[in-house]
């Protein structure tokens, strides 16, 4: 138990002692992507090969957070060379420690390298998808071990908390955080600072600080690599925000579904609460304070705060009506703060470097950096931290390395399931709160999918309007049944029903449901529909006036057929049909039967290019089948030719 | 609670600060549409036909009446072409649940809603909850409730509770404002056995414990006697 801050000092100073700055440390990201693609297995090889060379007294081995590069995953950086090397295996380990960690030489082939653009970098920090980034809260994950509070410790771990208590009025914390200009990183963006200042003043003794980590956006994953790879960040800024606030118990919301998130905060807690972070008379300051965890049981809805709160009551997870704001009558009827997990990671160093510091990151309204989860048609797939006011073409291209598969650029899908799509034209806006919802998108808690050009707009957003169908509470009907109307026009369209006036009724339902929904899932859930209305009206056009998927992604509207003239009968398409659709026979032309054909287009896929056979087509006849005794190829060279040549008169 | 004045449609209304909008309307005598509010329960919020326009420091946001809290100096409208809009909207998805509804049909006047514009779906609930929350907030005994969620929600009645409150109360009934049909077919779907069964196998399980499975079963088979009265109903 630390009593005050010289003895944290000592303390600090007894780890940093320990630690010889010269000693290896193999660091391997033990984040949930690199843990699905092995880095469990790496970790252990690792530990059992340092062990076999007699090293373990020279060399540390840690299972870290995750730094974001999940395309290249497992990752595992070197120290104090900051070697970085990609995608390790445990086939890597052994020669990863005989050559790197004995005789300090790079293994080549592990290292970051673009064939292509000629560029190869050793160090993490030289790697384009790194270099192009600001990464003030990630970028501590690959250096620490979640598991270990000294790890944080050793970086300066709690010493904004110190400065906050022993250095800071409560008043003085609040005016750094409003000065900062921190906004929410949840999606609404309000600022941090005024909400704060709104539940210090709320009357009432008893007050409550609350971290939502009820992420759920698919394909996002911010929080959780915050929540799984450094949970102290996230202590120390709501120890700090409740100080400011004057609340002495707080709660952690997370979802049942991230395991690890729940251990690795659990586990940071009790460690807390061991060193005198936490509970009574924080390192002597007088100020109380504990934290509990709460399970979420994975509704969606149960991100918007005032549904998270009555779920946390033991109600059904349900928005209520605002106001009375959280902060006035929240939890249980107290003043109540909730903010996201990135907005709580951003305290610290807010109070640690100033509002000046922060400040200099960002846009005129939109201060700091913003993670964002970068997935979808993209060539590097991961978190990445970047100051607010980068472009969307500098995240996509710079850091993302564009589009894989010499593919074209379509859109890019910002903001959750509720966000909207924004397309080429406009890739040089600045990411802001206040740029985005301009360009019809929004920030939301940072998803960014990439699409490519064989995405179908309308097919896009019908698939979030499914999502928000499923995920709507019910509880008022703009929501429930207008989103519900809105994913059966476009599923109509998509599936050729769609009629004149779609589009207008669309728009109509839109209003409604945005503007008179009760909380901000109904209010934002029109964005998909009238993001891709307003930049690809074309698309939806197409599919209702001409039946017709111009990107050949709806299969309602798309048809295959075998060419006779370049079918060699091969019979993998014949194999692949999971639907037995095909016609084939050995020497036998294959004929697609249309009845039986659900057009998933795998034969498309796999017909060989070489006979490229397989025709795809959208808006426009299937072309009679060719009659039975036309079928026949025969296989000797010359008769074949001949036979082609007749076939051609005959098609003819 | 002090006096405020606000203004509604052009009109000076004085109302206590403890007042929503929807409740210092109706003390000036100025209409606003709604089918889940009711005077004896808490603003809920839910059908948003009362979604009004509030301007108060510059800013115009359409809320819901019946939930928003006056404030000095708040301007409202309750009429506009947006706001009939909305309602003409809601209306006309309501009254694909409910087509038979007649406050929904004078709604359907006023606002010019189509009730055929949205397809059928005849499960007579529109969600306005005010069974639910009367028998949780007035008879305080829970026996009716909202299950599953979205799209998929619907009222039901729960029983085990059911069976012992509702012979004698279904004071929810003549709530309903799609019929008190809806609340009838829902309560008889959920009362599986008759109820002088439950009674007894209450008395039973004060011997044994919880009730058994065999109450259960009849349930279900009792479910698809009472779903075809429901279809019955439909096509009718």
């Amino acid at each position: 138990m630390i009593n005050s801050p010289a003895e944290l000092e000592q303390l600090r100073q007894e780890i940093l002692s320990k630690r010889n700055s010269n000693k290896a440390r193999i660091s391997i990201c033990a984040g949930a992507g690199c843990l699905a693609t092995g880095a469990g297995k790496v970790i252990d090889a690792f530990n059992a090969e340092v062990e076999k060379a007699g090293l373990t007294a020279d060399v540390n081995v840690k299972g870290t957070g995750c730094p974001g590069f999940c395309e290249r995953g497992p990752i595992v950086v070197i120290d104090p060379a900051e070697i970085c090397y990609l995608q390790v295996s445990p086939q890597d380990v052994p020669e990863i420690v005989s050559e790197t960690i004995k005789k300090e030489k790079v293994v080549d082939r592990l290292v970051y390298s673009d064939p292509a653009k000629n560029e190869k970098a050793i160090r993490e920090a030289d790697i384009p998808f790194y270099k192009n980034q600001e990464r003030n809260i990630i970028g501590n994950n690959i250096k620490i071990d979640p598991k270990v509070i000294d790890d944080y410790l050793a970086l300066r771990g709690y010493s904004a908390l110190v400065k906050a208590l022993f250095q800071m009025t409560s008043e003085q914390v609040l005016e750094e955080v409003k000065k900062s200009g921190l906004r929410g990183r949840g999606g609404g963006g309000f600022p941090t600072g005024i909400k704060w200042e709104a539940a210090r003043k709320a009357p009432g003794e008893t007050k409550y600080v609350i971290v939502n980590a009820d992420e759920g956006d698919p394909g996002a994953f911010m929080d959780r690599a915050v929540l799984e790879g450094n949970p102290h960040s996230i202590l120390e800024g709501l120890i700090i925000g409740a100080y400011a606030i004057g609340s002495h118990e707080g709660y952690i919301y997370v979802r049942q579904e991230y395991p690890l998130a729940l251990e690795n905060v659990g586990v940071a807690i009790k460690q807390a609460r061991e060193y005198g972070f936490l509970g009574r008379n924080i390192l002597g300051s007088n100020f109380d304070f504990d934290i509990k965890v709460h399970r979420g049981a994975g509704a969606f809805v149960c991100g918007e705060e005032t549904a998270l709160l009555l779920s946390l009551e033991g109600k059904p997870g349900e928005p209520r009506a605002r106001p009375p704001y959280p902060a006035t009558s929240g939890l249980w009827g107290k003043p109540t703060n909730i903010n996201n997990v990135e907005t709580w990671a951003n305290v610290p160093l807010i109070i640690n470097n100033g509002a000046d510091w922060y400040n200099q990151f960002g846009t005129a309204r939109s201060k700091g950096t913003k993670i964002f989860s970068l997935v979808g048609k993209i060539k590097n797939t991961g978190l990445v931290e970047v100051p607010m006011g980068a472009t969307l073409r500098d995240i996509i291209y710079k850091i993302g390395d564009g589009i894989p598969g010499g593919k074209k650029f379509k859109a890019v899908q910002t903001g959750g399931p509720a966000g909207g799509c924004i397309p080429e034209e406009h890739l040089d806006i600045a990411v802001d709160f206040d740029e985005l919802t301009k360009a019809g998108a929004i920030m939301g808690s940072g998803g960014m999918i990439v699409l490519d050009e064989d995405t179908c707009m309308v097919d896009v957003a019908r698939y979030f309007l499914n999502f928000l169908t499923q995920e709507s509470c019910g509880k008022c009907s703009p929501c429930r049944e207008g989103v519900k109307q809105m994913h059966r026009i476009l599923t109509n369209i998509t599936e050729g029903r769609g009629k004149e006036g779609d589009i207008e009724l669309l728009e109509e339902l839109a209003m409604s449901t945005g503007s008179a929904s009760l909380c901000a899932l109904g209010r934002t859930a029109p964005n998909p529909v009238l993001s891709t209305i307003r930049y690809f009206r074309h698309e939806y056009e197409t599919h209702i006036k001409e039946k017709r998927c111009p990107s050949f992604t709806c299969q309602g509207l798309v048809s295959y057929y075998v060419d006779p003239a370049k079918c060699d009968a091969c019979r993998i398409c014949f194999r692949e049909c999971s639907s037995h659709a095909i016609i084939g026979g050995k020497n036998l032309i294959h004929i697609i039967d249309q009845a039986k054909c659900n057009a998933c287009g795998t034969c498309f896929e796999v017909c060989p290019a070489r006979f490229g056979a397989v025709i795809r087509i959208s808006g426009e006849p299937v072309p009679a089948r060719i009659p039975d005794e036309m079928r026949i190829i025969v296989r000797q060279r010359r008769v074949k030719r001949e036979k082609q040549d007749e076939r051609s008169l005959h098609t003819d | 609670m002090s006096e405020v004045s606000i203004q509604i449609d052009g009109k000076v209304v004085a109302a206590s600060e403890d007042m929503t909008i929807l409740g210092a309307a109706e003390r000036a005598g100025i209409p606003i549409p709604t089918v889940c509010h009711h005077e004896k329960l808490k603003p809920f919020g839910g059908c948003r036909l009362c979604t009004v326009e509030a301007e108060a420091a510059g800013r115009t946001n359409l809320v819901a009446a019946c939930v928003y809290p006056v404030q000095a100096d708040l301007v409202v409208r309750t009429r506009s072409e947006r706001i009939d809009k909305i309602r003409k909207v809601l209306t006309e998805q309501l009254l694909a649940h409910a087509p038979e509804s007649e406050i929904l049909q004078t709604l359907a006047k006023e606002y010019h809603a189509d009730k055929d514009r949205f397809e059928k779906e005849p499960s007579f609930c529109i969600l306005c909850g005010l069974c639910v929350r009367y028998c949780a907030e007035v008879k305080q005994k829970n026996a009716v409730g909202f299950v599953d969620r979205g799209p998929s929600r619907e009222i039901s009645f729960i029983p085990e509770i059911a069976a012992l409150e509702c012979w004698d109360c279904k004071e929810c009934f003549p709530l309903c404002p799609t019929s008190a049909l809806q609340a009838a077919f829902v309560l008889m779907r959920s009362l599986a056995p008759a109820p002088s069964s439950i009674r007894a196998s209450e008395k039973h399980a004060e011997t044994t414990s919880v009730p058994g499975r065999e109450q259960n079963n009849g349930s279900i088979a009792a479910n698809d006697g009472n779903r075809t009265l429901l279809q019955a109903n439909a096509e009718r």
